[in-house]
């Protein structure tokens, strides 16, 4: 009887939950449709966010450290592969992201019918969002030139023939054209306030627009002078020389307005005007009212959303931890060319007198005085403290004993020298193939946050990122103006950045050449993210990156010329004198080495000058024509 | 059950490819000379779905092989990689060969180099390699390139070419400093040697604008 009663109940349960056709069509409790999500601006919101997250960056602070050594301005003090390579793939620096693209697309149709949500908010939205598609549209053209322009969802209809779908690449300056247009087509949609940093603003679509704008011009311009071959006939390769004129009267425009204060009140960072190399490395961390940064990748502790640049690159010898330090070491290539104050110049370290002897420095710091203030505010030289007010970096590579003429070192960072009984090399090293010392002789200091915790691996750092500043806005129209033959306005602004780095003569028009500003770009922006971009438009990267080997004749000759050699990564090394009882005891002089590991050339061939599309994008869309050179 | 195993690998185990395709880039029967691995020809096999091509490069000494299936190739180069152009194939009316690869298959291919290397004589006298060549220009008219510079490289090793670590000591001459393309002249002191050694390599180079890579003559063993 009880079985009956157990097999009775169980049907009933059974039958009275399949009964309810509720039971399977209920709402789910965790994800949100996509009707729901277009109901609630707030909603809305983190759906922008997410699209702002995936934002492209090359060489930026979150992302992979050993990136900011493919150029040579640091050696990669973990992945010497990268320095014993000669060529760069053609695969590099490629981009496919039409994933991407697509949820661009899909949120502009989407919103475009989300009625519930006030005008205004919507307007906005949709602004921002074409902001972000335009500058992932200028992200590609950097990488691979002209690439099929979607703007709207494609999809399949299951019929066999997918043939409708492909689309072939629209021209190099298609792409651009497109970009600059986006950005004056939104530009009264987004807000006019210098106090929104890491959302689109109208300083963000202007400094946008005038970056791209540049790019465009120098292809066309330089383009033709240096590598006319990397061109297709299709032109989706290759920017006509004609059109350089009018890219770069766009560009100027558009920075013009930035400087007019038209887009809100951006400004150069000078909160500290009596100590300009501290005003300089403040300037990428404070964001307290930062009136110089226009875009940035912001981060916040115990969010999840932290970044590691402090942690990766912190000295050895004053490490947090001890286990994660000094993964990227500035090169002396990058070093050096930062111009002495006094006149104006370039001039290479002075290691040795005109006899060939060595040249004493009292203090370690002593050969680097008188340069440019970034360089303090770029680079933790030898002989300088790490955070404000704290220690000294141990940057030292070993005991030179005059009398004899020896070298004594060590293999380990710190070891007592057993005949000396003394410290024969610095905590920092600089030793060869010794993983985060300072093989180069430098440790990276922009960008680095000197707070407590930044280098623990449980904390890190909230230091942002900033992708688009006011310094290079300046930049930008400075060589749009010099590019349109006015180079009295190219200076005027040239100096503005010159003047905060400490120089008290400025430039005069005569002054401003293309050397000058390939230059001052190079070590206002290093470490930005810059340097590839820029040697790509400019048409130098096959010329600097020959494939050569390098000697240090040729290291530190013609600094300061726009196509001097950087193919291998050199380093300035530290010794101590020890000469008991001498009056030189104790004091410094320096040899220009080139770390050991370095053993590569690198050869940037005209094939790299745009990313390959790899046969497999190409299987999927034969219309995709090859990029040239490969 | 252990059949199983046994039929279930088979299927997927191919066959290594059995056939070679092999020869020379030649030039009126004459093999021209490139640096190592640095240039290299496409085959395609059509006929498949998805294409994707092999990848065949040249050795310094003009040569290549490739170990294939047996099959019909098409053989392209790619456009502005080499100091060459293709000859205009008749069978295919454009400059793809179409190659039957059948066993071991030899073909030379025949190209049009923009210029060749004659003569060259490279002898040492002193710890001084000098070296003498003259160029005889094959490609005229539009399609024609001119030299950028000509260059003699030394190497430890008999892999000698214009990239950094395939060269100990280099000299140049520019293009426009050359009067007589037919007695071109280059001279240069045989470094030091980290690691001693009787004998060293040496070859000449000659850059064209335009063209990153280089027509050369054959190394030459030099005994110190």
């Amino acid at each position: 009887m009880k079985r009956y009663f157990y097999i009775i109940a169980t049907l009933l349960i059974t039958c009275w939950g399949c009964d309810d056709d509720e039971f399977l069509a209920r709402e789910p409790k965790n994800i949100l449709s996509e009707e729901q999500v277009f109901t609630d601006e707030g909603l809305v919101l983190s759906i922008v966010a997410d699209l702002y997250a995936r934002y492209p960056d090359y060489q930026a602070i979150g992302g992979d450290v050993n990136q900011y050594a493919d150029l040579n301005e640091a050696f990669a003090s973990r992945d010497y592969g990268r320095h014993q390579n000669s060529e760069f793939g053609y695969g590099d620096w490629g981009w496919w992201d039409y994933g991407y693209i697509r949820e661009l697309n899909l949120f502009l149709e989407k919103i475009e019918t989300a009625d519930q949500i006030s005008v205004e908010a919507r307007e906005k939205f949709k602004a921002e969002v074409r902001w972000l598609r335009a500058a992932v549209y200028f992200d590609a053209v950097k990488r691979v030139g002209g690439v099929p322009l979607i703007l709207e969802q494609l999809n399949y209809d299951f019929s066999g023939d997918p043939t409708y779908l492909q689309t072939p690449r629209a021209k190099e300056h298609e792409i651009y054209d497109f970009v600059i247009q986006e950005m004056d087509a939104i530009r009264p949609n987004l807000p006019n306030d210098a106090g929104i940093k890491d959302r689109a603003t109208q300083g963000l679509a202007l400094a946008l627009k005038a970056r791209a704008a540049l790019y465009a011009g120098s292809i066309a311009k330089y383009g033709a002078i240096r590598t006319p071959s990397v061109t297709l006939p299709g032109g989706e390769v290759g920017i006509p020389a004609d059109m350089a004129n009018a890219y770069y009267t766009t560009a100027l425009e558009a920075a013009q307005e930035i400087i007019a204060g038209n887009a809100g009140g951006y400004a150069l960072y000078m909160k500290n005007p009596n100590d300009l190399s501290a005003n300089f490395s403040n300037l990428f961390r404070d964001k307290n009212s930062n009136a110089e940064a226009i875009f940035v990748n912001d981060f916040k502790l115990k969010s999840g959303k932290v970044e590691n640049w402090t942690l990766e690159n912190q000295p050895r010898s004053l490490s947090e931890e001890g286990t994660t330090y000094g993964r990227l070491n500035p090169s002396l290539n990058l070093v050096q060319s930062f111009e002495l104050i006094e006149g104006n110049t370039f001039a290479p370290f002075q290691t040795r007198d005109a006899s060939g002897k060595y040249v004493e420095y009292k203090n370690q710091s002593d050969i680097f005085a008188g340069r440019d203030a970034r360089l303090y505010a770029t680079v933790i030289l030898p002989g300088s403290v790490y955070r404000p007010g704290g220690d000294t970096v141990d940057i030292w590579a070993g005991l030179y004993r005059p009398n004899t003429g020896a070298i004594v070192s060590a293999p380990e960072p710190g070891q007592i020298n057993n005949e000396l009984q003394v410290q024969a090399v610095g905590l920092d090293g600089p030793i060869n193939g010794f993983d985060g010392t300072a093989q180069t002789g430098f440790y990276v200091r922009k960008y680095i946050d000197p707070n407590i915790g930044a280098g623990q691996i449980g904390t890190q750092s909230d230091v942002w990122y900033i992708r688009y500043r006011y310094g290079e806005v300046l930049l930008n129209a400075a060589e749009a103006a010099f590019e349109l033959g006015n180079p009295e306005l190219a200076a005027e602004y040239i100096n503005q950045i010159r003047r905060r780095a400490g120089f008290t003569t400025d430039l005069t028009s005569d002054q401003i050449t293309f050397d000058r500003i390939v230059h001052e770009r190079r070590v206002e922006l290093a470490f930005e993210g810059h340097e590839l971009w820029d040697l790509k438009r400019w048409r130098l990267a096959h010329i600097k990156f020959n494939g050569q080997s390098m000697d240090v004749n040729m290291l530190t000759q013609n600094l300061g010329n726009a196509e001097k050699t950087r193919t291998q990564v050199f380093g300035l090394w530290p010794y101590k004198i020890y000469n008991p009882g001498a009056a030189n005891h104790g004091q410094w002089v320096f040899d220009i080495v080139k770390p050991n590991r370095v053993t590569g050339t690198d050869w940037f061939r005209l094939g790299n000058y745009y990313s390959e599309i790899n046969n497999d994008i190409r299987n999927r869309n034969p219309l995709i024509v090859r990029n040239p050179n490969q | 059950m252990l059949s199983f195993v046994f039929t279930s690998c088979e299927y997927d185990n191919y066959d290594e490819p059995s056939a070679m395709l092999q020869g020379n880039i030649v030039y009126q029967g004459e093999a021209i000379n490139l640096a190592d691995n640095q240039v290299s020809f496409e085959l395609w096999e059509p006929g498949w779905q998805l294409k994707t091509a092999i990848n065949v490069p040249v050795a310094q000494d003009g040569s290549y092989s490739a170990s294939l299936f047996n099959a019909n190739y098409k053989l392209v180069f790619r456009q502005n990689q080499a100091p060459f152009r293709m000859m205009l194939n008749s069978a295919t009316n454009s400059d793809t060969i179409m190659v039957n690869v059948s066993g071991t298959t030899t073909l030379d291919v025949e190209v049009e180099p923009y210029y060749m290397v004659r003569n060259p004589t490279i002898t040492l006298s002193n710890d001084i390699v000098n070296a003498s060549a003259s160029l005889e220009q094959i490609i005229t008219g539009e399609a024609a390139r001119n030299v950028e510079r000509v260059s003699l490289y030394i190497n430890k090793t008999q892999f000698v070419d214009e990239r950094g670590n395939y060269n100990l000591a280099r000299t140049d001459i520019a293009g426009g400093d050359i009067t007589d393309m037919s007695n071109i002249t280059l001279s240069l002191n045989v470094p030091d040697l980290v690691r001693t050694q009787s004998y060293i390599y040496a070859r000449i180079g000659v850059k064209l604008e335009g063209i990153e890579q280089m027509l050369y003559s054959p190394v030459q063993k030099l005994d110190l």
